[in-house]
């Protein structure tokens, strides 16, 4: 394209850019750690209407900085809006839309579930094929602490609920990127 | 020094000459040090006047505005000010006094969670937790406000701190915060490829906002414009930014915008928006609002890109810097004008099939319209006009053919009944040589009727021309084309005789019903010294047409 040949941008091949991507996106966020900034978070996450999957909160290597680690639904909500949108708070330094293929997102759940006598054997057999560890036991019930994928997580649920299950707490994931091989 | 010292040498280092504010027990530290300080306050009477008046200031010089309330109920008194400059992005500071540290939290009198509540209508806040970072904060406070996107800051200091000894040295240079880099330079790729659809573009419009009085690109977009024969249209927040007498003028976008700019957004191929945020009140039905039209969007906040249109083309950047190099792209392909004949056939006939117009009585009766036209006559078109919400802001917008930025000073996002008075305090104050009039709604002005006391008391020469029909005249309206004529809660009555009002408060104030005496008295109230006050009385039930229903599409104009 010489100047005196322009050539022109034909209007009919512009296109947008999707705004829904259909997938889970973590997002990775470094905050400054001052007081007041989950909250500025979470009420722009409200009045934004946007809906957060899971949220994990705690500190970096830095004090000075918090790392916050939320989940969204990418069918749902315009990613490319939230980030944004979050970027304007002044107390958020950095945001990452976690590439799936290339991190390491990890939660922890723990469960307490109906375990008799007639049960606890499967129960137990679960936990070990889900290398999950047996943190509290009584009479009638086991406590199982499981860490993993979020996916794995909902899969262990999944075999556990038949069996009664009491009372769950999951944490949230929390992701780091991987490292380089060579790195 | 004292930390409150320190605030109002950190005010005098950031170039602050006027603050709006009422104090209280919270923020008595920095009353006092008011009392030395080379700081000219205005004592308002009520914490929103004073926010108002703040936005004024700001809106008329660009420069920041700055409010002080005390703690509790006066800093929940500035939240709709607050809340309105952050609508409107104006670039505001407000320093509000807290209770002392050790009563935090404890629902301690004149308590409130003021950083809490502003939370989602600020840029940013501060709560002070030491009293070495007050004028820190302060130095942050207006950077943040007066960068990239303006917006308000609030700055929320305890008493005990702002009383504590500190050293105090003034910044020397921006801070730094690791959050906040706006940009400003726009990607030159993404500019010369808006330049080059732009060259293909047969019926481009240019829709430009208040982005770019705030980015004083007004020049930049004249010359943008008229690098080729682009129409133009203008939101009601940049009436001023572009012309309003000039050949390539569309007239105001909108629900209550002329068909022509409305029409040309319907039929446009390629539309270039400028420093303009595509509110509801501009597309109408968003699912039908220029369906021919791609898009380049052109802001320097890039969350309002693609945020309710998508864009084709987003170029994030200060439309200071975009424009000219927008302008140098385009006229380096040498495109053909003669393409643009065609469309400005169309816009021609638009133009003259649907001029702005009303009935005019033939008698005394005096309609709003042509009070509007009589106010652009007395002041030559020439005036600062500051606007409450309402019909009368409408009119004003479309009759008062604003000629330069910062000449039109209104509640745009917000929509604010009440901001007009304490906005024109604000401006006048910041620049006495101009002739400030609030173009007032009777419904609107006794919102804020405290601030005739505030004018009255400083010797603040402002004028305000009420548009007075007894009605909240825009509900009133909607409630007799969308509601059956069901009027409910909108008749205002006769109270208050403002002509008493306004001398009881210390004003002049005249009053007008005769159509044909009008100019005549507005040019007598505009030379008379000192506040005056000049209540009309217009036609009752005019309509502000045209209009597009709200949730209708712009080809569905009425009226």
């Amino acid at each position: 394209m010489e100047a005196g040949t322009p050539e022109l941008v034909r209007l009919e091949d512009l296109q947008v850019g999707k705004t829904l991507t259909g997938r889970k996106h973590v997002l990775s966020l470094l905050v400054e750690n001052k007081p007041g900034v989950l909250a500025r978070i979470a009420g722009l996450f409200s009045r934004r209407g946007f809906n957060i999957d899971t949220l994990a909160v705690g500190p970096t290597e830095d004090p000075d900085t918090s790392r916050i680690t939320l989940t969204l639904d990418g069918a749902v909500h315009p990613i490319d809006q939230v980030t944004k949108q979050l970027h304007k708070l002044v107390n958020v330094i950095k945001i990452r839309d976690m590439e799936p293929d290339h991190t390491i997102a990890r939660e922890m759940a723990l469960f307490r579930v109906q375990a008799g006598v007639e049960n606890r054997a499967d129960i137990m057999q679960f936990a070990e094929i889900f290398k999950a560890k047996i943190v509290d036991v009584s009479r009638r019930t086991l406590t199982i602490e499981v860490t993993g994928t979020n996916e794995k997580i909902d899969a262990f649920e999944r075999m556990i609920r038949p069996h009664g299950l009491i009372e769950m707490a999951r944490t949230g994931e929390v992701a780091i990127s991987r490292s380089r091989a060579d790195a | 020094m004292r930390a409150a010292d320190a605030l109002c040498e950190a005010l005098k280092a950031e170039g602050v000459e006027h603050v709006f504010g009422i104090p209280g027990g919270a923020n008595l530290p920095t009353y006092d040090a008011l009392y030395d300080a080379d700081l000219i306050h205005i004592q308002s009477r009520h914490e929103q006047g004073a926010g108002h008046a703040a936005e004024g200031y700001a809106k008329a010089t660009g420069r920041v505005g700055v409010a002080f309330a005390t703690s509790g109920p006066g800093a929940t008194n500035l939240v709709t000010a607050i809340a309105d400059a952050m609508m409107d992005s104006v670039p505001t500071v407000f320093i509000t006094g807290q209770v002392r540290t050790e009563l935090i939290g404890t629902d301690g009198f004149q308590e409130a969670d003021v950083t809490g509540i502003t939370l989602p209508v600020v840029k940013h806040s501060f709560l002070v937790t030491d009293p070495r970072q007050i004028p820190a904060y302060i130095h942050q406070a207006f950077h943040i406000a007066s960068t990239g996107r303006p917006g308000p800051v609030l700055v929320d200091v305890p008493q005990d701190l702002s009383r504590a000894e500190i050293d105090y040295e003034p910044a020397a240079g921006p801070p730094d915060l690791p959050g906040y880099k706006p940009p400003t330079e726009g990607n030159i790729k993404q500019i010369r490829l808006a330049a080059k659809a732009l060259a293909n573009a047969r019926r481009p419009v240019i829709y430009a906002g208040g982005g770019v009085t705030n980015a004083s690109a007004s020049q930049e977009l004249i010359d943008f414009a008229t690098s080729d024969k682009f129409p133009v249209t203008l939101t009601v927040m940049g009436l001023g930014a572009f012309p309003a007498p000039h050949d390539q003028w569309l007239g105001m976008l909108g629900m209550h915008g002329t068909r022509t700019a409305n029409y040309a957004m319907d039929n446009a191929d390629l539309i270039i928006a400028v420093g303009a945020r595509f509110d509801d009140r501009i597309t109408g039905k968003l699912s039908e609002f220029a369906p021919r039209a791609k898009f380049v969007h052109i802001d320097v906040d890039p969350a309002e890109i693609s945020k309710n249109v998508p864009a084709h083309i987003p170029i994030v950047g200060d439309a200071k810097d975009v424009l000219p190099k927008l302008t140098r792209e385009y006229r380096a392909l040498k495109a053909d004008s003669a393409r643009l004949e065609d469309w400005w056939e169309k816009l021609r006939g638009w133009q003259s099939d649907h001029p702005l117009g009303y009935e005019d009585s033939s008698d005394s009766v005096i309609k709003p319209q042509f009070m509007v036209e009589a106010l652009y006559e007395a002041t030559e078109g020439d005036a600062i006009i500051t606007s409450d919400v309402g019909q009368h802001q409408m009119w004003a917008a479309q009759y008062y053919h604003f000629k330069r930025p910062r000449q039109w000073i209104n509640s745009g996002g917000l929509g604010t009944m009440g901001f007009g008075l304490p906005a024109a305090i604000g401006a006048k104050v910041a620049c006495p040589d101009e002739t400030v009039v609030c173009l007032a709604g009777d419904g609107s002005l006794v919102m804020v009727c405290q601030e005739f006391a505030t004018a009255a008391h400083h010797g603040i020469p402002v004028k305000v021309f009420l548009m007075n029909n007894g009605y909240m005249g825009m509900v009133r309206q909607w409630q007799e084309l969308f509601w059956d004529g069901r009027y409910s809660a909108v008749e205002l009555g006769d109270s208050p005789d403002w002509a008493k009002l306004a001398e009881a408060f210390g004003w002049t104030a005249m009053r007008c019903d005769d159509k044909r005496e009008l100019t005549g008295q507005m040019r007598t109230a505009l030379e008379t010294g000192g506040p005056v006050l000049l209540d009309v009385h217009v036609d009752k039930t005019e309509n502000c047409f045209p209009m597009i229903p709200a949730g209708a599409a712009a080809r569905d104009m009425v009226g």
